[in-house]
């Protein structure tokens, strides 16, 4: 197992003492096989107890450790050592207010992610008597992909709309909704339409594509929102031009 | 212990020399104005047809000088960048299901480029 010694600068703030974020240099002798998670994980055990960041899975699957590598958003857990140099520096996801060290403030994120209503709403209610709602495979494909966001935020991280106009719903909270309108069991599509198919919604994406280029579970939420522009385009010449035909 | 988060300022001017991806979408957004500067250079092209033979010809001279044979070569350079672009990225926008599975995504940006080439087929052919 070969060792390198990376020089590891990491953003620090401390809202108790700093007026703004510095950088400060660890010396870290990384195993090749090392994420940048273990190297953080390395300072906090030997170097400096004080640094804080979030994780927790250590396997990409809970999401919570996105942060900026050479300013590129990536889970800290999947960055592995071996395609850096020996500097590699480490600061929290952009986009986001800065908590403290490595962490940021997620509210806005969780509250968007609230707001398009993440969950199956039936089109009918049915007594559990009456058996579950079944799905094919094909019914199944349409949405697959978008399961698999793990909420990592480093989408909104890459997205520059979101850093230029912090109410847009963003990447991941409305492909989720797609996922949800997708889906043959449900029934809320025009409930998320009023949220997703707003200003805010994806008529504030214009399709720079960077949140799908940077996903670590490739959800392609920039698809997802193109998606929902090309069907709530449907719905407005259907309502406009066509208003006898039933949606 | 009170919060007292940290916001980073975004420039509002400058924002996508930061990453180079944004740079390239900024080149997509960018390359469009040399299609609509062309679109206007049609109007005037209709205008000068219709005032008759002789203001056409002035027109096409126009069109023959240097400057307009350059602007003609960036024009095309632009619209080619600009429309490659948006093709790349159909298959995003417009997954097409098949039962169990996706039509892979070059045929789609496929079939885009063949329709690109049949129509400029018949516009080269009803222009010669
Ligand atoms: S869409 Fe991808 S990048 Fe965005 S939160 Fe989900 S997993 Fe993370
Ligand atoms: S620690 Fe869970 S995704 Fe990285």
């Amino acid at each position: 197992m070969s060792e390198r010694q990376i020089q590891l600068e990491v953003l620090r703030y401390n809202p108790e003492t700093d007026s703004e974020p510095r950088f400060q240099t660890y010396s870290v002798p990384c195993l090749n096989e090392w994420v940048v998670l273990d190297a953080l994980n390395y300072v906090k055990d030997n170097l400096d107890t004080t640094l804080s960041y979030r994780w927790s899975c250590h396997m990409a699957v809970c999401g919570s450790c996105g942060m900026m590598v050479n300013g590129e958003p990536k889970l800290a857990c999947k960055a592995f050592i071996h395609e850096y140099g020996d500097q590699i520096r480490v600061e929290p996801l952009a986009n986001f207010p800065i908590e403290r060290d490595l962490v940021t403030v997620v509210e806005d994120f969780i509250a968007k992610l609230a707001s398009v209503k993440p969950y199956l709403i039936p089109k009918e209610d049915k007594p559990v008597s009456a058996g579950e709602f079944k799905q094919t495979p094909a019914q199944l494909l349409t949405f697959k992909q978008y399961t698999l966001c793990i909420n990592c935020m480093l989408c909104y991280a890459a997205c520059p709309q979101y850093g230029l106009v912090p109410e847009f719903i963003g990447p991941a909270a409305i492909a989720l909704a797609h996922r949800y309108n997708q889906d043959s069991r449900d029934g809320g599509r025009d409930e998320r339409q009023e949220v997703i198919a707003s200003h805010e919604g994806v008529w504030e994406c214009s399709f720079v594509g960077a949140c799908s280029e940077v996903c670590p579970k490739h959800v392609d939420p920039a698809g997802a929102l193109q998606q929902v522009k090309v069907a709530s385009t449907i719905d407005w010449y259907k309502e406009h031009l066509m208003p006898w035909v039933k949606k | 212990m009170s919060r007292k988060p940290y916001i980073r300022e975004i420039s509002k001017t400058n924002w996508f020399f930061s990453q180079p991806r944004y740079m390239r979408y900024m080149a997509r957004e960018v390359t469009c104005i040399f299609i609509l500067v062309y679109t206007i250079l049609l109007v005037f092209a209709l205008k000068n047809l219709a005032q008759g033979p002789e203001a056409y010809a002035e027109f096409l001279e126009a069109l023959n000088s240097p400057l307009g044979i350059l602007f003609n070569l960036a024009a095309l350079v632009a619209a080619v960048y600009h429309s490659t672009s948006w093709f790349n990225v159909t298959p995003q926008a417009m997954p097409i299901q098949r039962g169990e599975e996706f039509v892979p995504g070059n045929i789609i940006v496929g079939a885009h480029y063949g329709g690109w080439v049949v129509i400029s087929l018949i516009v080269l052919f009803l222009g010669v």
